[in-house]
């Protein structure tokens, strides 16, 4: 007896259905619904169509001929807009249908976010055939742009197709790094930087605000204010399970339409699979898992048990030339570890995390030919252990034994290229050593150029000296920066500036960190680095800051914060002293101390009161003092010649000045300045950081004191005759500390590093290099001098000072 | 509730609340528990109390599934909740689940004995 089978959707789940369903039987009668004008086609290869790869037709996955071999009566245009479930018929275009059994398998609707604009014409997803002739038209107008929403695994299909056909695009998205969902940000940034050499824009953390146009879309505007151009906009921020019939026909949905093990909903005689169904609280965008359910769907119409078990899935790009491999579980965990293994020069990055012995994830990039078989070393659960030391060399390497390090570079041939940036092999290193007798690291690097580049082969090079060259070798202890390097913080600076590296993500990859997400000692190194060389390109990343510099007060030992206000050259006036009275007395705050500093402490605020204490001393025109910073703190200044008997000069005055002029720069670590009026020194210039000394005939410049850990007194520097003059110097020192200094390094130590002949021929004596230093001074102080309490106040970071959540209250609402 | 009682969800927030490589916390009548977030979005909760002088464990800069104290620079497994390196001391976790973008956590474990 034949029963009648209606299928909702030829999508490529349905299709596979069939195929399974037809090998064992043809006792239904079938009828086909879909609502695309088409047949089944693969979809995934919509992007090769949309690249001009591939035409329609040679996507097609079943044509009419194979309908009409199956019986398969078909209803192609026709979407089903009901299902009656006590009368078992379903309706389209006002025709009723009866059915024995149904099949849901209506797939997913693109989720297009509600925004102004979003239904303007030039607005489509990326789903179906349909959008992508849409998108092929408005990609024939030469010069269009397009900006595609969504930098995950479609979004970027889309956007690498559409710039392959000559437009302009833009990608927007909104976490910090491309793919987020299947990559890490390191391999994000690998991806971010091929895109971006291919012409194509990337703007993470981007919000959407309203798609622009009249008729049209003509433009993207983004919440911080930046606006694209755009005669085609391509929504691809996700994608919903499409489950609307299922829900107006009162079939149990969660997420998606939820089936147990054998595709049946909770209605028996209609069963669901795809992207539209939701199975033990998973839904899947994937066609793996999906053909999976195409298997047991087929067997459970037949009346075969067959149970549908969650597969573990893994992702690839199909952007041509760029090699992206992603499976399994790659966070981070106790009792995780992570192998990882990058080189610089040809961008490979890849990751292995495991758990105990086993393979659990992992991320490739750059070379994905190892893909598979990681994948299947997961799948399996495999045992590792007796290749792990080789693991991360994939499968080639796998099973090698493990030679201790030195033996194995004592092994490698000598065409082994050692250093990949500048193309040098073992031989050429051996032999210079040899022949010209190099005893360390600095001369390899001056006779061959291996290691001088990128540095990431250092490791391999100092190797192969202490295998040449035996005990003879002596390496010059570098200290490395921290456990997740080798590098020492000066071959990381040098470096961050040869390779322009401007993000952290960046610094790592081509630098060959040893972690994935590096630790509590280089994340705030690098993040300065980065800050003090590329001013007004690199975003800060408070994640990698001091909790003190995140939220730009001190933290106390009870968990509360002090607030120091700044108090310009120690010099304040009634309305700041009101102000810090009401805002001590509005806000509780139990000490009010004055500091070392000559200025004002507010100690015990708590932390969720912070913005609204800066809001008020905001009001009274007070900023941030940057009491917590590695950066400017205070100028201390004497009363000068303004009142003392024998001030030379107006000490109070210039103090002002510079601070007015030097605050919010950051620096190595703090930096404190004084200016005294005269040699009494009632400002104690002589051990501070840098010091004036003001003198009849103008301005003594004194540095590298220091009265905390260590006590000494300063060096001259110089004299200066103008305050102007005086301005210029102290601002090129500081530049130049800056440009030097180790992350956490007083002057006083990087002066005893660098020489102080060094520093004074930079300042003093070459006066063009002066004013060069000065320049890059000022030019980044139009980036920080931005009150960071005053953005704080108008909302930046607001997560920090707020609690998340108030659990008692949740309970007791229960 | 008794020492028996079953895992009781409650939703806090969106995974989306906390940042990256950050924490936020929850305020419960016990004290404050601290929600982490890592760079590959594992979600962790622990007591915001570290156990060496008390210091705010969600202030500090939170690297691998690991999180250094601000105030003197312990750093603790997210996971297990336990010191790393040379220090001795563990504070307490909590269990945490993350679902389609939002947060839970177990809530009976707080009913059941009072965090430190
Ligand atoms: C508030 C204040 C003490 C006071 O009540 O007067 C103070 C308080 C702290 N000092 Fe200081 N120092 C204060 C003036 C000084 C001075 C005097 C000065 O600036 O003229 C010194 C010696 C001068 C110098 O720096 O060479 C000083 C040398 C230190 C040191 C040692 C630094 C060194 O490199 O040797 C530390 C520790 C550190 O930075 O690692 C430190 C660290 C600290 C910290 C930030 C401890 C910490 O890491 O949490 C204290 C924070 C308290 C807070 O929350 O406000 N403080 N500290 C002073 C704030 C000045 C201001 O207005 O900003
Ligand atoms: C551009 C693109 C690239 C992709 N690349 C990959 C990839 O590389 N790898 C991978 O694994 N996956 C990829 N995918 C995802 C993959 O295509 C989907 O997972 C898969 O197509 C889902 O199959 P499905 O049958 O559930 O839904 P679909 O293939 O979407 O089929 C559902 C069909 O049902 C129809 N329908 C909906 N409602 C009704 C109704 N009421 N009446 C009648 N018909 C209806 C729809 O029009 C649609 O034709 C890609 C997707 C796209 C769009
Ligand atoms: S001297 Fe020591 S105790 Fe006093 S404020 Fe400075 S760091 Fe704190
Ligand atoms: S209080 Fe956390 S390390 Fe001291």
């Amino acid at each position: 007896m034949t029963e009648k089978l209606v299928i909702i959707g030829a999508g490529m789940a349905s299709g596979r259905m069939l195929e399974h369903l037809f090998e064992t039987s043809h006792n239904y009668e079938v009828t086909l619904f879909g609502s695309e004008p088409r047949g089944n086609y693969n979809r995934i290869m919509l992007s090769a169509v949309l690249a001009g790869e591939k035409a329609y037709e040679d996507i097609v996955t079943h044509d009419a001929d194979w309908y009409a071999a199956n019986g398969v009566d078909t209803r192609f245009g026709h979407a089903v807009t009901r299902i009656d479930r006590t009368a078992r018929t379903v309706f389209a275009n006002g025709v009723e249908t009866p059915y024995d059994k149904l099949v849901i398998a209506t797939g997913s609707a693109p989720f297009i976010l509600p925004i102004a604009g979003h239904d303007l014409p030039g607005v489509r997803a990326f789903r179906d055939l349909d959008d992508v002739n849409a998108m092929l038209s408005a990609a024939d107008c030469p010069g269009s742009r397009a900006v595609v929403i969504g930098g995950g695994l479609l979004g970027l299909e889309a956007a690498a197709a559409l710039r392959g056909r000559g437009m302009h695009v833009v990608v927007l998205h909104l976490a910090g790094h491309l793919m987020d969902r299947q990559l890490d940000p390191a391999a994000g940034y690998l991806l971010e930087r091929e895109l971006g050499r291919r012409g194509i824009k990337i703007h993470c953390r981007a919000q959407t605000k309203a798609i622009l146009g009249t008729d049209r879309v003509e433009a993207v505007l983004l919440e911080d204010g930046t606006i694209y151009e755009a005669d085609l906009v391509v929504m691809a921020a996700g994608i919903r399970p499409e489950t609307r019939l299922a829900t107006d026909a009162g079939i149990e949905v969660q997420r998606g339409v939820v089936v147990d093990s054998a595709m049946r909903t909770s209605n028996p005689n209609i069963l669901a699979l795809g992207e539209c169904v939701e199975h033990e609280g998973a839904v899947y965008g994937l066609v793996a898992p999906l053909y999976d359910m195409a298997k047991v769907a087929a067997k459970t119409l037949v009346g075969e048990a067959a149970a549908f078990v969650a597969p573990k899935t893994a992702t690839h790009l199909k952007v041509t030339g760029v090699n992206l491999y992603s499976a399994g579980d790659f966070a981070e965990g106790e009792g995780r570890e992570e192998i990882v293994l990058r080189n610089a020069a040809s961008g490979i990055y890849k990751r292995v995390v495991l758990a105990g012995n086993k393979v659990i994830g992992t991320v490739l990039y750059g070379e994905t030919g190892d893909g598979a078989w990681f994948f299947d070393l997961i799948k399996r659960g495999t045992d590792i252990s007796q290749m792990r030391d080789t693991l991360i060399y994939g499968q080639s390497y796998g099973g090698g034994a493990v030679a201790d390090p030195l033996a194995a570079v004592a092994a490698l041939p000598a065409d082994a290229e050692i250093c990949g940036c500048n193309g040098v092999c073992k031989g050429k290193i051996t032999d210079a050593i040899s022949a010209q007798g190099l005893t360390s690291l600095d001369d390899v690097r001056a006779h061959t150029k291996a290691s001088a580049s990128c540095g990431s082969c250092t490791g391999l090079v100092e190797k192969l000296l202490m295998a040449t060259l035996g005990d003879a070798y002596n390496p010059a202890a570098i200290q490395p920066m921290c456990n997740c390097t080798e590098l020492g913080h000066d071959e990381v600076r040098r470096l961050i500036i040869a390779q322009e590296l401007k993000s952290i993500p960046a610094v790592m990859q081509e630098l060959g960190w040893k972690t994935s997400c590096g630790c509590a000692k280089c994340r705030p190194a690098l993040n300065y680095y980065l800050v003090a060389n590329w001013p007004g390109e690199y975003e800060d990343d408070g994640q990698s800051r001091f909790i003190n510099e995140r939220v730009h007060a001190n933290i106390q030992k009870d968990g509360t914060y002090s607030v120091v206000p700044r108090m310009f050259g120690g010099i304040t006036n009634v309305k700041e002293l009101r102000a810090i009275a009401d805002v001590a007395e509005k806000f509780d705050v139990p000490t009010i101390k004055v500091t070392g500093g000559q200025r004002i402490d507010l100690l015990g605020v708590k932390k969720e009161d912070l913005p609204a204490v800066w809001a008020d001393l905001n009001a009274a025109g007070m900023v941030s003092g940057a009491a917590y910073a590695k950066g400017l703190r205070t100028v201390k200044t004497c009363v000068g010649s303004d009142w003392c008997r024998f001030g030379t000069q107006d000490s109070t005055g210039l103090g002002i000045r510079i601070e007015k002029f030097m605050w919010g720069s950051w620096t190595p670590a703090k930096l404190k300045l004084a200016v005294s009026g005269c040699p009494r020194n009632c400002a104690e210039a002589t051990c501070k950081d840098i010091g004036v000394i003001c003198v009849e005939s103008g301005y003594e410049i004194h540095f590298g004191g220091a009265a905390g850990l260590d006590i000494r007194g300063t060096e001259v520097l110089c004299h200066a005759k103008t305050e102007n003059e005086a301005i210029e110097i102290i601002a090129a020192l500081t530049q130049l500390y800056r440009e030097q200094g180790r992350y956490l390094e007083r002057i006083y130590k990087w002066m005893k590093r660098v020489g102080i002949p060094s520093i004074k021929a930079a300042v003093v004596e070459d006066l063009a290099r002066r004013q060069q230093l000065f320049e890059r001074f000022v030019y980044s102080q139009q980036f920080a001098q931005v009150d960071p309490w005053e953005e704080r106040v108008n909302g930046k970071d607001a997560h920090e000072f707020a609690a998340m959540a108030e659990l008692s209250m949740l309970q007791a609402a229960e | 509730m008794t020492d028996m009682s079953p895992i009781t969800w409650v939703e806090i927030g969106a995974l989306a609340d906390v940042p990256r490589r950050g924490a936020r916390c929850i305020i419960t009548a016990f004290g404050k528990i601290a929600v982490f977030r890592t760079a590959t979005d594992e979600v962790f909760a622990i007591d915001d109390k570290c156990p060496h002088k008390g210091g705010p464990l969600s202030q500090g800069i939170v690297h691998g599934a690991q999180v250094t104290c601000p105030l003197h620079n312990w750093v603790f497994s997210l996971e297990t909740g336990e010191a790393q390196g040379a220090d001795k001391g563990a504070v307490r976790t909590y269990p945490m689940r993350s679902d389609g973008g939002r947060l839970f956590i177990d809530a009976s474990i707080l009913s059941a004995a009072p965090a430190a």
